[in-house]
């Protein structure tokens, strides 16, 4: 069992409107920065989970992203698993 | 006729409704709070509106798993009338009791103000106190009332009749200056196919007596109450 740390990135579904990502970019724009495209705004999640090997932890975080963190008719999610910082690599 | 509103953490419209219900209506109404299981034998289920679990997430994501959810999903399950308003209408749609969602307002806003919303059918246990096509004026507040659903899903509500309440002018025309948040279609208001269980977004319990300024709402108790009398003499 290793700790891992999960990162969840939530984001609104490409193609629907994002009006807080559109605010953003407006601001962006209106600060002078040039070549700022489409803006989306969503969520990062950090989340630590004791497993097996990173491919469970990574269906167990897939399965809390169907179940609970991202709302399927609005938003997408992508899943990175590292290795809990401050844990020490497993012995082999 | 029985009814119980649903208490959450963070539920705030639950006196409002038990108000609505008891003193203007005369129902014998309780709160039940979201630990519990049992939702006893009620006519009719109340999701108030508020701000469950601080909308932590996304409004409604975590109070449709209380416990007491279940029980109102297997009460809806079984025909059991349940209106969903504003955080209501947010965590019947998280529950999956309604299609769809409600996302964030595209003015990015919380709007708290009276809108102009159509009877688009009266032909439901919540509105056929109405005359069809009639225009109420009743209170919004929320930020996240943004009604969005996949294309076939819209089509369907629309096809089934199951837009019940839309955005309207003061006339009752569609388009611009009607809609406050940007919902497709200029939906405030569906209903599920078996037509007992409603969400919307507006709050008739705030304009169902004459001091708040508007009794346009108080047509949806009136619907109710007269189709539980109806429902419990069949």
């Amino acid at each position: 069992m290793s700790a891992y740390a999960i990162e969840i990135r939530v984001t609104p579904r490409r193609g629907l409107l994002d009006p807080q990502g559109k605010a953003i970019q407006h601001a962006l724009d209106s600060l002078g920065f040039a070549g700022v495209g489409e803006v989306r705004a969503g969520k990062l999640l950090v989340i630590e989970l004791d497993a097996d090997s990173p491919d469970e932890a990574a269906a167990r975080a897939t399965r809390m992203c169907e179940k609970l963190l991202a709302n399927p008719v609005t938003e997408d999610f992508a899943i990175e698993v590292g290795r809990n910082a401050g844990q020490p690599e497993a012995a082999t | 006729m029985r009814a119980v509103v649903v208490t959450f953490p963070g539920s705030n419209c639950d006196y409002d409704c038990l108000q609505v219900l008891r003193k203007v209506m005369g129902v014998d109404t309780r709160f039940i709070w979201h630990r519990e299981r049992d939702l006893g034998d009620p006519d009719l289920v109340v999701l108030p509106g508020g701000f469950s679990y601080g909308d932590y997430l996304r409004a409604g994501a975590i109070a449709r798993f209380s416990p007491i959810v279940e029980a109102v999903k297997r009460y809806a399950g079984r025909g059991g009338i349940v209106l969903g308003i504003c955080n209501g209408f947010q965590i019947l749609c998280e529950a999956g009791l309604l299609p769809g969602a409600l996302r964030r307002n595209n003015s990015l806003k919380f709007r708290s103000h009276d809108v102009h919303v159509r009877v688009e059918t009266k032909d439901t246990a919540f509105t056929r106190a109405y005359r069809a096509g009639q225009v109420l004026r009743i209170p919004i507040a929320h930020a996240e009332g943004n009604y969005i659903a996949d294309p076939a899903t819209l089509e369907r509500l629309e096809a089934e009749g199951r837009v019940v309440f839309r955005y309207t002018t003061r006339e009752g025309a569609r388009g611009e200056g009607g809609n406050p948040n940007g919902s497709a279609n200029d939906i405030a208001g569906i209903v599920n196919a078996a037509g007992n269980v409603l969400g919307l977004m507006p709050h008739p319990e705030r304009a169902a007596e004459g001091v708040l300024g508007s009794t346009d709402g108080l047509g949806m108790f009136e619907s109710l109450v007269a189709h539980c009398a109806r429902a419990r003499v069949a």
